[in-house]
């Protein structure tokens, strides 16, 4: 059986696009976040796009819920996000997802199902398991998606949500966005073991191990674990290995690791994998790339001059949004 | 009107709430099979099953966060906490998600969830099981805080916390479950955010909440003997803080002893006390006084721990002093 059996094309064109939008989208973040268009935290996707384009395309967004840590730029544009309202938002203005409140690490929003956007590590998963909860209070049929980063697994938060999602059967999907290093710290230096898949079964739950670089592998995981969520209920647990090419945030230069161990990441990129895969099973052309990658490039430029002209917030609204 | 006790007038609350709305559960240690360690929950799993009623995993962080969860995708949890002494387990669940996910969401989302257990001392349990955490919580903007002292209150809040659309911390007390009181047959709500003037009187305002209310009573009583007419405030809500009604009293008797179980240390009481002498400093015949507990862990020792907290005989002082009748 071919990698791209089952697949139609669009739906392939789509994540490829949805891949591209969100590369081009953070380098244009990084771009004005280097003109102080942008301040505070600021954590970059690239390089891990395979891992939130993959699952999302899995889901159902009408019953599904998505929540995620502070590197949520593209699980936000993933969900199907307006890039111009999450540039807006990193921008601090009225326009911005959370009018300015939220910034780089609190994209939100709810119609879609986009819980956020998460500053504290790890502070999401209970929450996450909460939405299940929900879902299976209510029976509604759809599965959330947690993600978190090697650092979070770590924490208690985890453990005890992994837990109750086992023992009250909630349909939620834990998703190690491993990107070998928690801030600047290497796994291996910080976790008793080296693959997470293991974790699970103190949980009484599937724990597998997925490439995070190819997109194709993390769609058919995730659609293999939230249909078992969705039938039976029950959790799983995925460690999705993938790598960031830039620091942990702005300010990070990424001492800590080698410019060959990212060379080799960056030979194995979600984007150039897909775009090869398609390639060679004549889906696209080299021509029909570049039509991609610039309409990409011309979505994060629109969504950054929406994101300059837009006005800033009264500042008597920071009064607002507090309570219901 | 019949006479229930604080637990059972409790219990009533969240039955009614539970009847009223499908989307209202519960969950929380002991809660269910065990009918709750305080029997504030007792019947309830026997009533409505799960999963309205969920016994938790000792797990305060995960069960209180996944209830927040819960909560923003539209149910509307009650959490049992077996003591506010086990909710810094689960701090960060309220102070970074409960507290502020409608404001990073720039308002997109709500927070409809209680967070009730007993706060405060009991007896005889010594520094970590005794603490009064309220302080800790009022600080918190986007958190509600509401401390009720008699059954009535406490049913009327407890519905009132249920049914509104942000975080409610509802601190009971441990030693007032048995407490009872008059509670009417028909449905009421007591609203947040509304003190109440449980006596009237004209030489000196005393204002507290919760469990001391009791207190309260008792040196009201004493100074009237001693020719003091004190007029007492519950403030029932401690955020938002009801501002009139204790400012209406102060302007009219000029002198006040707020009463706190809290430590002194940028407290509920030291930020009443700063507020009236900010805002009725023309009408103070006398400095706002104090009366809280010692700024020391709680010692097993009853003696100890009896002299650490605030009791009916330095609340009669502080408001003799504040009268310069001492």
């Amino acid at each position: 059986m071919g990698k791209l059996d089952g697949y139609k094309k669009d739906q392939l064109v789509a994540m490829l696009r949805d891949m591209l939008i969100i590369r081009r989208f953070e380098e244009k973040a990084a771009q004005a976040y280097g003109l102080k268009k942008i301040g505070g935290f600021c954590h970059l996707y690239n390089g891990q796009e395979g891992v939130v384009v993959g699952a999302v395309a899995a889901l159902d967004m009408k019953k599904d819920y998505l929540l995620t840590a502070y590197r949520d730029h593209g699980h936000a544009i993933a969900t199907g996000m307006d890039p111009k309202v999450v540039m807006a938002e990193l921008f601090g203005k009225e326009t911005g997802c959370s009018r300015g409140k939220g910034g780089s690490m609190h994209m939100f929003d709810v119609e879609k199902h986009m819980f956020g956007g998460n500053g504290i590590v790890g502070g999401q998963i209970p929450v996450a398991t909460g939405v299940a909860f929900m879902q299976m209070y209510k029976k509604t049929g759809g599965v959330t998606l947690c993600f978190f980063g090697d650092g979070a697994i770590h924490q208690g938060a985890f453990h005890e949500s992994a837990n109750l999602a086992s023992i009250w059967n909630l349909p939620v999907i834990y998703i190690v966005e491993n990107n070998h290093f928690g801030m600047g710290t290497a796994v291996k230096r910080v976790s008793a073991v080296e693959d997470f898949d293991v974790k699970a079964k103190g949980y009484n739950m599937t724990g597998t191990t997925v490439n995070g670089m190819d997109v194709i592998e993390v769609h058919q995981a995730i659609q293999k674990a939230a249909e078992t969520a969705r039938k039976e209920g029950r959790p799983a647990l995925l460690d999705v290995k993938t790598y960031r090419y830039k620091g942990h945030s702005m300010s990070d230069p990424a001492k800590y690791r080698t410019k060959e161990e990212l060379e080799e990441f960056k030979q194995q990129d979600p984007i150039l994998m897909l775009k090869q895969d398609l390639l060679k099973a004549e889906m696209i052309t080299e021509k029909k790339f570049e039509e991609l990658d610039k309409e990409a490039k011309a979505i994060a430029n629109q969504a950054e001059e929406f994101a300059e002209e837009s006005p800033e917030p009264p500042l008597e609204s920071r009064f607002e949004d507090i309570y219901a | 009107m019949p006479e229930l006790a604080m637990r059972d007038a409790l219990r009533q609350a969240m039955d009614e709430e539970m009847s009223r709305d499908d989307a209202v559960f519960v969950l929380g240690e002991e809660v269910g099979e065990y009918n709750g360690a305080y029997k504030v929950t007792r019947g309830l799993l026997d009533k409505y099953g799960m999963p309205r009623v969920m016994d938790t995993p000792i797990a305060e962080l995960g069960f209180t966060g996944l209830a927040v969860g819960a909560a923003l995708a539209g149910l509307r949890p009650v959490v049992e906490w077996m003591t506010y002494n086990f909710s810094l387990l689960a701090l960060d669940q309220v102070v970074n998600n409960a507290a502020k996910m409608r404001h990073m969401s720039g308002g997109q989302l709500k927070c409809p969830i209680v967070f009730r257990g007993p706060n405060g001392p009991a007896e005889f349990l010594s520094s970590q099981h005794s603490q009064a955490l309220q302080s800790l919580y009022a600080h918190i903007p986007g958190l509600k805080v509401v401390a009720p002292s008699n059954p009535y209150d406490a049913k009327g809040l407890l519905k009132s916390s249920i049914r509104d659309d942000n975080p409610v911390m509802f601190l009971e007390s441990e030693m007032t479950y048995g407490m009872t009181g008059e509670v009417p047959e028909e449905e009421y709500l007591v609203p947040i955010g509304e003190a109440s003037v449980v006596r009237e009187g004209s030489d000196v305002t005393l204002i507290s909440y919760s469990k001391p209310m009791l207190m309260l009573h008792k040196a009201a009583e004493q100074l009237a003997e001693q020719g003091i007419e004190a007029e007492v405030i519950d403030l029932r809500t401690i955020r938002p803080l009801d501002e009139e009604t204790i400012y209406n009293s102060v302007k009219k008797t000029n002198r006040a002893v707020v009463v706190d179980e809290s430590w002194p240390f940028a407290s509920v009481g030291s930020h009443v006390c700063w507020l009236i002498s900010r805002n009725c400093f023309d009408y103070l015949d006398a400095p706002v006084e104090l009366v809280c507990s010692e700024d020391v862990p709680m010692p097993y020792n009853h003696n100890m721990e009896l002299a650490v907290q605030p009791s009916v005989e330095k609340i009669v002082k502080a408001a003799k002093g504040v009268s310069y009748t001492d």
